[in-house]
């Protein structure tokens, strides 16, 4: 091929870059001429919806991101929390939906690398991986080969990497039929004096490229995520970046290796748009230019050109200001670790990142305009409509409660993920003392008695049926999801998959889920530090459901008081906490026994949420309780079937419904509740600090013999229960 | 007892057996990076779990040729003692040090769960605080634990009493469906002929505390005390 | 010179991968796959330019490194 970066600029040329007339315009104002080749592809990622979040940053500034215990919210790689005695906590949710439809294994892995990638370049030793994954139909040809890939892409990575995998959430519906989300997480640990941004400083200063060499792998995977499928898509295979967690574990090892040093002025991972993203974002966090040589660029193929090497998304590459004259230093630790190094440039004061290229000048830029100027968009929205309250009369009595309770928990929804989970490497690190499969992950602080809870959540169902009210039961459940193990929720990141924002029907969704959302960030006090948009999730024109993926943190500290979802003997007292409405619209119980998806979700009350959740918590931490679960997807009978198969203890379970027709008492999807398993000699203080505390409480039942007895419906052995719930999963991979 | 943590690029358990070691023998074992041409004087080399050098090519396998391996192979000639766990007890059968091969699960899938394990000789240095026959729980998580070896070394093994560990169901049976990866007659860990080297896939450091769910590893690391102190 | 190596699994010793390629293979339809054994292609590009010697350094690394004799077997090609 032959490199001509001063090519003529067409419009058809400006077009492929996904460039509008109005920000092509922008761009030669900004340049002050015609860009060149390299320019304009620079322009061209930089400015696409995955980079510069034009669709959405409008509505993204209106989340609370503050508390006292933030260090650094949304705006650095990720975002930070303080967790005392000097220690920060560090963590970020990010999508890779498109690469895992076209390439699952590579795909999901490589998002794996890249969340590794965003929290280390702060300083942080990664601790806990999380995913929040959705796929579509199990009857979709597609589907089987897509779970399967992308599970073993997480494994394959979070694996060799030696950070476990802790948990997540798979949810199974059409709407995701051509669409797929793989959104991944991950959490880190850090002293707080050394936590590393990427504002470039120090005229002169080195900036040094190490990691892997550069390919032409992924070019115009960041444009790509930013544009509908169709049909045709299935041609991009060859863009798909391929992971190397080997490289990535010498990378995490020798970054903080050079971090432990006072080397470093500033870092960044190469992420998506690779070296011009990372350069441009570090140059102008710093007021500052970059000079770069990019002869000096360590490459993997021959001839490559200026635009591959900036375009390029070759994994496990990290960005590096040097303190002067510490080059040498910092070299022998990557020499240790057999990774490439090489001073790629160093820091001017033009402001402006400028490329050479075999002699000659190839890009000139200035990079504030760049990153600041980059286009905003107030996209068009209709206020979303929540689907009509569906009324308890028109859901019919199931003819038998014993079936329809072990056909919901056999179900896709509600059955046993061991098949994902058991090939995640949980408990490398030694420190996982909660496992995936209860309220929350949790992962000891090492070396310390504190830990931190984790869990991803989002029921897309309720986002669908009202974005608001879905966006606030998003956060909410994170939050009592984390509360339930006996942790205090702090911080979220969140995850944002939506269609195509140009319509204004999901642009709606998205303003809806963000308002929603921003309710429960504030009254909750639970502010979002870190966050990722992905924006068209759309095949010839279907949207997926909106899903604000939450991923949750939050703080025990003191990590022997905290619970799981298994009560611990017979005897002890199950107490429902919350008040039960038998709210059927939008739940599972629908969609699963009646096949409808219809009706609005259940109201969320944060007040009611944070009233409930804090009395919750207290118990939990004055010992009072044994075992927490919270009520959620299924409604009460699911939770308490639950509770049963992870502790393999019977329940006699006796409950007055009063005026709320059974089904919907055991399957209604009410929110703000939890099932406590209370020693019996503390059941009467339970319930009096409840009243005290203005709490629901309800005492239904107790742990006993080996059968799930609830109300008059025939009892299911645990034997029963058990078989019901691990089945699904199995069953449907190992057929062809 | 003194002891030392041999540590690969990709090793990643290593912190987890330094932890064992050192919470066991109050003192902290010497960590040494794989191209340390030298180990100190120690009682016990501990090769651990992780993905050595990725996994690439086979599991153990550069590993197996890395400098430091020709000093674990001349401390273990000595009557040294070395213990391997998952990855390092893939290095362990790449030297030859141990008899047999690790492929890949039956499954083709990465497997972490707990496992039972049976103890059949604790008359080792690395079994002697468990009771013969004794059922044991560990978690294994490993995508290349089967165990394979040829028709007269396996004779071999379990007429010489080598095997250290199996694979069995809750009531003590090696059978079929207790066998996670499809290792031949369920063999989860062995020992050399001279009793001074264990190579075991699943991971006993990380059973050592309540918190991690129970604390049937230590008496992996309590055997060693019994032994070698 | 260039060398080719192949690292097959010797006869006897169990190839799950095989096996699995094998039912893959009969659940797209092709009938008639008595078995499937899968294994490694290693290309080395080498500076030698004798033959003989290149056969028997190749031989020396494929019992050294390039395949665990304990389960593989290697063949060489040398071009």
């Amino acid at each position: 091929m032959t490199w001509n970066n001063n090519v003529e600029i067409t419009d058809v040329l400006v077009k492929e870059h996904g460039l509008s007339d109005d920000e092509y315009a922008l761009c030669l104002e900004i340049l002050g001429r015609t860009p060149t080749l390299t320019e304009l592809g620079i322009f061209s990622v930089m400015w696409s919806e995955h980079c510069s979040y034009k669709s959405s940053k409008l509505h993204l500034k209106t989340l609370p991101t503050k508390a006292p215990w933030v260090i650094h919210g949304p705006g650095e790689n990720a975002g930070v929390i303080d967790i005392g005695d000097n220690q920060a906590i560090i963590f970020k949710m990010e999508s890779h939906n498109h690469p895992s439809y076209i390439e699952p294994y590579q795909g999901a892995a490589t998002g794996v690398g890249g969340i590794l990638r965003d929290v280390f370049t702060m300083g942080a030793r990664p601790i806990a991986n999380m995913n929040a994954l959705r796929f579509g139909s199990p009857d979709h040809h597609k589907t089987k080969h897509l779970l399967s890939g992308v599970v073993e892409g997480i494994g394959g990575y979070g694996n060799c990497v030696g950070v476990p995998t802790v948990g997540g959430e798979t949810n199974f519906h059409p709407s995701y039929d051509g669409n797929i989300l793989v959104n991944a997480m991950t959490v880190g640990l850090a002293d707080q004096d050394k936590i590393f941004l990427s504002a470039a400083a120090g005229i002169g200063n080195p900036v040094i490229y190490v990691g892997s060499k550069t390919g032409r792998d992924g070019i115009h995977g960041a444009t790509m995520a930013s544009a509908e499928f169709t049909e045709d898509t299935e041609e991009k295979r060859p863009t798909v970046q391929v992971g190397d967690p080997f490289t990535e574990k010498l990378l995490i090892e020798a970054c903080l290796e050079l971090m432990s040093t006072d080397m470093v002025v500033a870092i960044q991972d190469m992420g998506a748009a690779g070296l011009t993203s990372s350069s441009v974002e570090m140059a102008s966090g710093g007021g500052v230019g970059f000079d770069f040589n990019l002869d000096m660029v360590p490459q993997r193929e021959e001839g490559m050109t200026p635009y591959e090497m900036m375009l390029s998304e070759s994994q496990e590459r990290m960005l590096i200001v040097l303190k002067p004259g510490r080059e040498d230093e910092a070299k022998a630790i990557f020499d240790k670790w057999d990774l490439d190094f090489a001073v790629i440039g160093k820091i001017t004061d033009t402001g402006n990142l400028t490329l050479t290229f075999k002699g000659d000048i190839v890009a000139d830029i200035p990079t504030q305009p760049l990153a600041d100027n980059s286009p905003e968009y107030d996209r068009p929205w209709v206020k979303p409509q929540s689907k009509a309250e569906l009324k308890n009369e028109d859901v019919q009595a199931p003819a038998d409660m014993k079936q329809t309770l072990l056909k919901m928990i056999g179900s896709e929804h509600l059955c046993s993920r061991d098949w994902i989970w058991q090939q995640y490497d949980m408990q490398v690190m030694a420190d996982t003392i909660q496992k995936p499969g209860g309220d929350a992950a949790v992962v000891r602080i090492h070396g310390t008695d504190k830990a931190v809870a984790i869990s991803t959540d989002c029921t897309p169902r309720y986002c669908y049926a009202n974005p608001i009210e879905g966006g606030k039961q998003a956060v909410a459940e994170t939050w009592r999801n984390i509360t339930a193990v006996g942790a205090t929720p702090m911080a979220i990141t969140d995850c944002l998959n939506f269609g195509n924002p140009e319509r204004p029907e999901i642009m709606g969704q998205f303003v809806g889920c963000i308002e929603g959302m921003r309710e429960a960030c504030n009254i909750l006090d639970y502010p979002v530090v870190s966050g990722n948009v992905s924006l068209y999730n759309e095949t010839n024109g279907t949207g997926i459901h909106p899903t604000p993926a939450i991923g949750g943190v939050g703080l025990l500290s003191d990590s022997s008081k905290m619970v799981t979802i298994a009560p611990q003997a017979e005897g002890e007292v199950l107490i429902l906490v919350g008040d039960t409405r038998g709210h059927l619209g939008a739940s599972l119980y629908l969609e699963i026994i009646e096949g409808r998806e219809e009706g609005a979700p259940p109201p969320v009350d944060l007040n009611i949420e944070k009233k409930n959740g804090d009395y919750v918590r207290a118990q939990i931490d004055a010992g009072n309780i044994t075992a927490c679960h919270d009520i959620s997807d299924g409604g009460l009978y699911v939770s308490l079937a639950e509770m049963v198969i992870a502790s393999k203890m019977g329940m006699k379970v006796t409950v007055d419904t009063g005026t709320i027709p059974s089904h919907a008492f055991a399957f209604g999807e009410d929110q703000a509740r939890y099932i406590l398993s209370v020693p019996a000699d503390k059941v009467d203080l339970i319930l009096n600090t409840a009243n005290n505390a203005d709490v629901t409480t309800q005492n239904i039942g107790i742990i006993s013999g080996d059968e799930l007895t609830l109300n008059s419906t025939t009892p299911i052995s645990v034997s029963e229960l058990l078989e019901a719930h691990k089945g699904w999963m199995p069953d449907y991979m190992s057929i062809d | 007892m003194k002891t030392a943590v041999i540590v690969f690029p990709a090793s990643n358990c290593d912190r987890d057996m330094v932890v064992a070691l050192e919470k066991i023998t109050g003192k902290k074992p010497h960590i040494i990076w794989h191209q340390d041409e030298d180990i100190p004087e120690v009682d016990l080399i501990a090769l651990p779990g992780g993905f050595s050098f990725g996994d690439y090519l086979r599991c153990g396998a550069m590993a197996a040729r890395s400098p430091v391996t020709k000093r674990v192979i001349e401390h273990a000639d000595r009557g040294g003692n070395v213990i391997g766990v998952c990855n390092g007890f893939q290095v362990l059968t790449e030297t030859g040090l141990l008899p047999g091969a690790l492929m890949r699960n039956e499954s083709l899938k990465f497997i972490c769960k707990d496992v039972k394990l049976r103890v059949d000789n604790n008359d080792t240095p690395f079994t002697n605080a468990y009771a013969q026959g004794q059922v044991i729980n560990i978690p294994m998580a490993h995508h290349d634990g089967n165990y394979f070896a040829d028709d007269d070394t396996l004779q071999a093994l379990e007429d010489e009493g080598r095997i250290a560990f199996r694979y069995v169901d809750d009531s003590g049976d090696a059978t079929k469906s207790a066998n996670p990866n499809g290792s031949r007659n369920n063999i989860a860990g062995i020992i050399s002929r001279r009793k001074n080297i264990l190579g075991m896939m699943p991971h006993p450091e990380r059973l050592i505390e309540e918190a991690q769910g129970g604390t049937d590893g230590l008496g992996f690391f309590e055997s060693m005390i019994n032994a070698l102190n | 010179m260039k060398a080719r190596v192949h690292i097959t699994l010797k006869n006897g010793v169990l190839d799950p991968q095989g096996k699995a390629i094998k039912h893959a293979l009969s659940a797209l339809g092709f009938d008639g796959v008595n078995d499937v054994r899968q294994g490694k292609y290693i290309e080395l590009d080498l500076a030698e330019t004798d033959p003989d010697k290149t056969q028997s350094t190749v031989e020396d690394m494929c019992k050294k490194l390039l395949s665990n004799t304990v389960i593989e077997n290697y063949s060489i090609e040398i071009e």
